[in-house]
């Protein structure tokens, strides 16, 4: 096989990390109205750590490949994509629709195969739903190896291996697999980079190609259905004490001791 | 839902536990949501340097020896006095403690300290009048103070002033959502009130670095430019009304909420600036700006301050109704601030000058088109090399970082500041022609054994206001005679302003004249004779 690598890296246009998000009226989900998006920083971690890979070894890779599935707005996020490295994209417009990860890894799986793509790097998961799943589903259904939780990648350029520093409870544990690979990313791996001027122009004449679901035969219908989205109940506000005595005393009266 | 990136983070930073560290950050998140308005000393959630983490481990010389100053005739504090502020004012309105006193006494860049023996903490405008009739009567002098982020050493005792701290009087007292007007105590953090009116849909109409730590009645005591004055006017156009006490404890009430209003003097104007030397500022009324619903940034690399301005004048043509912000920093300030942060700096050459653009509108789709079109224009022309723009609510603060932590970073070892209003052609040429001068007397340089580090420029260029900054080693009177009264009289021959935003405080009490012709300055100590006959306020400073 050859060990030029063709990296897909799907991204996902998701509520900013930095906003903090309200329930909707209709307690459906939250409210998406007038608040602002962005590329989920997992996604942007994965994408920087493909651009990475390159600038290690330009001969290393082939091409950069960005995917999103969501709405027409999703090409925004593709453009931000496209100006921080990737060289090509596809959109798989699938409306409003809220997609479960099972779909969206399938749906994956035929980008993989539309783009002969031998590396998969993705978030760990989306910070709107918080899943963790994907990546996993898309392992499965192409029956790659996969390391997840990356905190370190390293590509051996002569043998086509790949070894992973990944974040496990109480320390680290480092894995090593053949391509085709499936990495999921974890906030250690890297900072992403801004998008200069140069390459925002420069991205807008790069390709973005649309599909739909339909085009790529994967059915998207959900298999589970939201009840109804609460906020977290609200903590009620600390106390200074002013003393270890009205400490032991508050406790007591509290009935915690 | 959204905990989870917080959650990631912390996990990144603190533990590898994910269900241990999602309870720490759900905890923090639920304090900050229901913390109440008396409990905001502690400046949740801060992206500013804040009083409370700077280490007063250096301590400065004290005012009275290092500037030679004589103690007016002024009453010592007896056991009377206090006992009298006692029965006043609650427990906690009282502080002697020698430890306690220490932030009080010093400000902000550890330059002056005083020596005072007392802080009041009043919780009321009553206590107020109370507190200022009797130092009146006992001709004891006051301070009055904020959040004590002044750079004009205006918020500290010069010897043993009373501190009269508002911190206490922290209430927002009223909000309209229809008018935007807000009314509130002069002890609010400017923080907090922005988040306050940001719930609402609104901001305040005023922005600056020390915003986690400033009073809303200290920006209006400073008349504080800030950020976006090029966008929200200044405080002489958005505050509408306000309370003051009078040195003989007589209350001003003019906390109008109209924005018409031509019945006689408009005597609030008077308080907006005065530094405490007036009146101490206890309540506020102001008029607010709705929130922008899209806002973005640009950080932009260029070659000369010529590109600068010309950036400018397009910026203004160009993106007009929603430039926010127009900041330039030169390669120094940019140097300072990547020697002491971690941050990944935006751009990778590095370059004589650089300038974030802010842009605030309320459609997102409208304002990217414009900011796009707008940049690739300069890019063509040439008239800037290098560029990034914000691509998530994170890369815009920490854009925002690399202009607002100039001020903390400078300051590490101590700072010379000067704030000086210029024509703008000849802004950086006053920070060329001071390094200069420091390098002719040997003083700056790269390693130890010079005083000063380097000449260092910044600020809101869109206001022709400049920051010129000698950050230092150690302070060293050789600098500061080289630089004072230099730069006063360099600025005072472009017809410019030795104080644009700062105020004069003790640091510039001596050279008002360079601004000033003679005949103003007697209006003005007029004005002080007939409000403060006692000159109890505020004394060795302003005029
Ligand atoms: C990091 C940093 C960035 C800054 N950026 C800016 C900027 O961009 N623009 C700008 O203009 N300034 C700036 N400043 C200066 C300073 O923050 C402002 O001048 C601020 O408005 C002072 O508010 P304060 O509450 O800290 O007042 P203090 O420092 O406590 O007091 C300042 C003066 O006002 C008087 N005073 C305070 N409160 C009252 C009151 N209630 N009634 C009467 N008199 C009172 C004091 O006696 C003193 O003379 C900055 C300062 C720092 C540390």
């Amino acid at each position: 096989m050859s060990s030029k690598l063709r990296i897909l890296v799907p991204v996902k246009r998701v509520i900013d990390s930095a906003i903090r998000p309200r329930v909707n009226k209709a307690q459906t989900g939250v409210e998406t109205q007038g608040v602002k998006f962005s590329i989920n920083p997992f996604c942007d971690i994965a994408l920087e750590e493909a651009i990475r890979i390159r600038e290690g070894s330009k001969s290393l890779v082939e091409k950069i490949h960005a995917v999103s599935a969501g709405s027409i707005k999703s090409q925004e996020t593709l453009r931000t994509a496209l100006a921080k490295g990737a060289d090509e994209s596809t959109l798989i417009d699938v409306g409003d629709k809220d997609l479960e990860p099972l779909s969206v890894a399938k749906l994956l799986a035929k980008v993989v195969e539309a783009q002969d793509s031998n590396l998969v790097i993705l978030g760990k998961q989306a910070i709107d739903n918080d899943s963790n799943q994907t990546g996993q589903l898309l392992a499965g259904l192409l029956n790659w190896p996969q390391a997840t939780n990356a905190s370190k990648v390293e590509v051996e350029e002569s043998s086509g291996s790949v070894t992973v520093t990944r974040e496990v409870d109480g320390g680290s544990e480092t894995v090593k697999a053949k391509l085709p690979l499936v990495i999921t990313t974890d906030l250690r791996l890297n900072e992403p980079r801004y998008a200069s001027l140069p390459n925002i122009m420069k991205a807008k004449k790069k390709p973005l190609k649309v599909v739909k679901p339909d085009d790529l035969g994967v059915d998207v219908s959900s298999r589970l259905e939201i009840l109804k989205v609460t906020e977290p109940p609200v903590r009620q506000a600390g106390i200074i004490v002013g003393s270890t005595d009205e400490l032991i005393e508050r406790l007591k009266s509290a009935g915690a001791v | 839902m959204r905990t989870s990136l917080g959650r990631a983070i912390s996990r990144a930073r603190i533990s590898s536990r994910v269900s241990a560290s999602r309870l720490s950050i759900n905890a923090s998140r639920a304090v900050l949501a229901s913390q109440p308005f008396t409990e905001i000393g502690n400046n949740a959630g801060s992206r500013t340097p804040a009083i409370s983490y700077r280490a007063y481990s250096k301590q400065a010389k004290l005012t009275k020896d290092t500037y030679h100053t004589e103690r007016g005739d002024y009453g010592q504090l007896t056991s009377e006095d206090i006992a009298y502020f006692k029965s006043i004012l609650p427990e906690n309105g009282v502080v002697q403690d020698k430890t306690d006193l220490e932030i009080y006494n010093q400000d902000w860049m550890r330059k002056y300290r005083g020596s005072s023996e007392l802080v009041l903490k009043p919780k009321t405008t009553e206590q107020v009048s109370q507190i200022l009739k009797y130092c009146n009567e006992k001709k004891l002098a006051v301070v009055p103070q904020g959040g004590n982020t002044g750079l004009v050493g205006g918020s500290v005792p010069v010897f043993d002033e009373v501190v009269i701290s508002l911190a206490n009087m922290n209430q927002i007292q009223s909000f309209d959502p229809v008018t935007g007007i807000l009314v509130a105590d002069a002890g609010v953090i400017l923080e907090n009130a922005d988040n306050f009116l940001r719930e609402q849909g609104f901001i305040f109409p005023l922005d600056l670095g020390a915003k986690g730590s400033c009073h809303i009645g200290g920006n209006v005591a400073t008349n504080a430019g800030g950020l976006r004055l090029l966008r929200y006017g200044s405080l002489h156009g958005s505050v509408l009304g306000l309370q003051a006490v009078l040195a003989d404890g007589t209350i001003y009430n003019g906390l109008s909420k109209l924005r018409k209003d031509n019945t006689g003097y408009d005597l609030k104007q008077l308080f907006i600036g005065s530094e405490g030397t007036l009146g101490i500022i206890t309540a506020v009324s102001i008029l607010c700006a709705p929130k922008p619903l899209a806002v973005n940034a640009a950080f932009l690399g260029l070659d000369s301050f010529e590109q600068v301005q010309k950036t400018f004048g397009r910026a203004k043509g160009e993106l007009s109704e929603i430039l926010s912000a127009f900041e330039c920093m030169d390669a120094n300030s940019q140097n300072i601030v990547a020697k002491y942060t971690d941050l990944a700096r935006p751009l990778e050459g590095s370059h004589p000058f650089y300038v974030l653009i802010e842009t605030s509108g309320s459609n997102k789709d409208h304002d990217d088109a414009k900011l796009e079109k707008f940049l690739e224009g300069l890019l063509e022309d040439e008239v800037i090399a290098d560029g990034v723009v914000a691509q998530d609510e994170t890369q815009l603060k920490n854009l925002w970082q690399w202009r607002e932590l100039i001020p903390e970073k400078l300051g590490h070892g101590g700072v010379y500041k000067y704030d000086v209003s210029i024509p703008l052609a000849d802004m950086f040429k006053l920070v060329d022609d001071v390094q200069a001068r420091l390098e002719e007397a040997g003083v700056v340089g790269d390693s130890e054994e010079f005083p000063a580090i380097a000449s260092v420029g910044y600020g809101h260029i869109g206001d022709g206001n400049l920051h010129l900054n000698v950050p230092l080693r150690r302070y060293d009177e050789k600098v500061e005679k080289l630089l004072e009264p230099f730069v006063y009289e360099w600025v005072s021959k472009v017809n410019g302003s030795i104080s644009a935003e700062h105020g004069l405080g003790f640091a510039k009490k001596n050279y008002i004249q360079y601004s000033k012709d003679a005949g103003s300055i007697e209006l003005i100590r007029d004005l002080k004779k007939l409000y403060d006959p006692k000159a109890i306020l505020n004394p060795y400073k302003y005029v």
